[in-house]
């Protein structure tokens, strides 16, 4: 019989952050195909009563919550002592979480700490003859794999966007604390603060309905035999302010800024998709002026609608991969659509 | 005051990824079809990693740079021939798989025995770096695993940024959502430092650099411990390459305005 135990860290507010509601809604899914199995919840954070409520109505036979000032930052030492401590006091077997920077980094650990496994970046979860299947992907994003583990506890954290959110309405629930003693090395480490690029320069957001990707193209002579970066720093832009898309770009454009040439000054490898950089998902994806291998066709896996513009009508970025591919000049096309934009 | 430090790196091959890769099932579960042909590539994480630890040691003197791998021997010679010459290291090597259906756990394991073997190793300065995931597992759990066995209480996960205070407390920036970096200070190593891409260019290649190496790197190729991942109680049911071709519509030859208007009605929908 499997128990299942979703963790899941507070945010600054006390909140749940969005993605641990659908870590619940996968564990809810697992703990319907599986018979006699438990479901718990195990919060951590400065404070977890309003998460607990939140989470209340779930059907969770017990909630757990490691909770003070300790446990408000994300620290792998701290964020691990909590986790081993939730994770033994409900015995767990099964342990979801939902893929944060935060959980990517201290479960692994734990799964090592207690003698079992953990499994990133799952994808979907099933159940067949009483066993708990999950998938991942490969060779970034090449292949998927499906497996299955006899260790326990297994600690499968699963990638964000990928599994339905569990909602309910809140409740009140008592919270069973669970107490942590942590050694003094365990506060090595001070947490110092964010850094966030100025508001307006921020052209990653996760939540966009629309990936936009760009591509070294922009950075290339034109038909008038000149480069026209700024021009194109103006477009993309100017496109990003009007639609609020969130902004990506090829590795090679990435590359150039590296190397000192002047290309997009708010682009840095943060904003590199595919093969070694991320691969975001998004309802839409726009990619203009790329010209596409493999590598690069591996950064939108996972964006729905998609769509391109390049001046290559075999452009391998696009053919096969693309819904639409608009052979067409980029630069006069964003000018166009900006100003169509703006009209509202 | 001036720090040095035992930097050790762990990174390993992965297949070019220009190449075009089919997964096979064997009996010993999953692999790539000709997986012993394809040419590979030094991890480009752990490779942002290695250049970071050798930009270390040059800032830090006395420091030490330790690359230690777990690969098929002969790939591991091939990709030395080429990152041999970029920056100076000292090699461990073990002789194994470093495929992506390993299982991370045990190759964290064979890693953190061959860190804790080496000669001389001094925790008071022992940072361990690596990639934040491989090009091949891409699970980012090996460093974490590492830092258990080893017992490092400090682990920090898509590094960008290391600077090192005159007290000897490393400052770190870790990328975390939304395009953000968390800042933290630790009060210095023992510490585990999982790299995304860092600030630094790629070296030069440096023959003399390459000349250096190599001394030590062959020795220690000959040395190699040969490591066996067996994948205990993972079990692979499936490994597919996904088909997911689209029926691309191409617009060719239609007025800028006319495909700005069907952009901005698709952006609205």
């Amino acid at each position: 019989m499997e128990t299942i135990l979703v963790l899941a860290h507070t945010e600054s507010d006390g909140s749940l952050p969005a993605t641990a509601f659908e870590a619940l809604g996968a564990a809810k899914t697992l703990q319907a195909a599986l018979p006699d199995a438990k479901l718990m919840i195990g919060l951590a954070g400065e404070r977890v009563g309003d998460a607990a409520k939140a989470v209340a109505a779930s059907g969770a036979t017990r909630v757990l919550g490691v909770s003070g000032p300790d446990f408000a930052v994300s620290r792998y030492a701290t964020d691990a002592a909590a986790a081993e401590a939730l994770t033994r006091s409900g015995g767990a077997t099964l342990v979801l979480a939902a893929g944060t920077a935060r959980m990517l980094r201290c479960l692994p650990g734990v799964a090592a700490r207690l003698g079992g496994r953990a499994d990133t970046h799952v994808t979907n979860l099933s159940v067949a003859d009483g066993k708990v299947f999950v998938s991942r992907w490969y060779y970034r994003q090449r292949m998927e794999g499906t497996l299955t583990r006899a260790q326990r506890p297994w600690f499968i954290v699963v990638d964000p966007g990928t599994q339905p959110a569990w909602s309910g309405a809140p409740a009140q629930v008592a919270v069973e604390e669970v107490a942590v003693s942590l050694p003094d090395s365990a506060r090595r480490t001070t947490v110092t603060g964010v850094r966030h690029v100025a508001a307006d320069a921020q052209t990653i957001r996760p939540d966009a309905e629309l990936l936009f990707v760009a591509g070294a193209g922009w950075t290339k002579k034109q038909a008038d035999g000149q480069t026209h970066v700024p021009e194109a720093e103006t477009l993309i832009r100017d496109f990003l302010r009007l639609t609020r898309a969130s902004l990506g770009s090829s590795k090679s454009l990435v590359d150039l800024g590296g190397e000192g040439q002047a290309v997009l000054s708010f682009l840095s490898h943060l904003n590199q998709v595919g093969q070694t950089g991320a691969t975001p998902r998004h309802p839409k994806g726009l990619s203009t002026c790329c010209h596409g291998e493999e590598p690069h066709t591996v950064g939108w896996r996972f964006i729905g609608e998609r769509r391109a513009i390049s001046l290559d009508p075999n452009c391998g970025w696009a053919r096969g991969k693309a819904d639409v591919l608009y052979v067409a000049d980029a630069f006069a096309v964003l000018r166009k659509v900006n100003e169509l934009l703006a009209r509202g | 005051m001036s720090f040095s430090f035992q930097v050790v790196v762990c990174g390993s091959v992965v297949p070019d990824p220009l190449q075009t890769l089919e997964p096979v099932m064997t009996p010993a579960g999953p692999a790539l079809k000709n997986e012993l042909m394809l040419p590979v590539w030094f991890d480009p994480w752990a490779g942002h990693a290695l250049y970071e630890a050798a930009h270390l040691a040059k800032q830090h003197p006395g420091s030490k740079v330790t690359l230690v791998s777990l690969g098929p021997k002969a790939k591991l010679q091939q990709v030395l021939m080429t990152i041999g010459q970029k920056v100076p290291f000292e090699f461990a090597a073990l002789d194994g798989p470093a495929g992506g259906f390993t299982e991370p756990a045990e190759t964290a394991g064979a890693l953190a025995e061959a860190i804790a073997a080496l000669p001389g190793l001094d925790r008071s300065r022992l940072l361990v770096f690596g990639g934040w995931e491989s090009a091949a597992r891409g699970a980012g759990v090996t460093l974490q695993t590492i830092a258990e066995k080893l017992g490092i209480d400090d682990v920090f996960l898509g590094v960008d940024e290391l600077k090192v205070w005159p007290d000897g407390g490393l400052e770190i920036a870790e990328r975390i959502e939304g395009g953000r970096h968390q800042m933290s200070r630790c009060a210095g190593p023992p510490a585990v430092l999982g790299w995304a891409t860092g600030n630094l260019p790629e070296p030069k290649n440096n023959p003399q650099v390459g000349m250096m190496n190599m001394r030590a790197v062959m020795p220690a190729l000959q040395k190699a411990r040969p490591v066996k991942l067996p994948g205990e109680g993972l079990t692979f049911t499936a490994a597919n390459v996904p088909k997911q071709l689209r029926q691309t519509r191409i617009v060719k030859d239609a007025p800028v305005d006319e495909i700005a208007a069907e952009i901005v009605e698709w952006i609205r929908k």
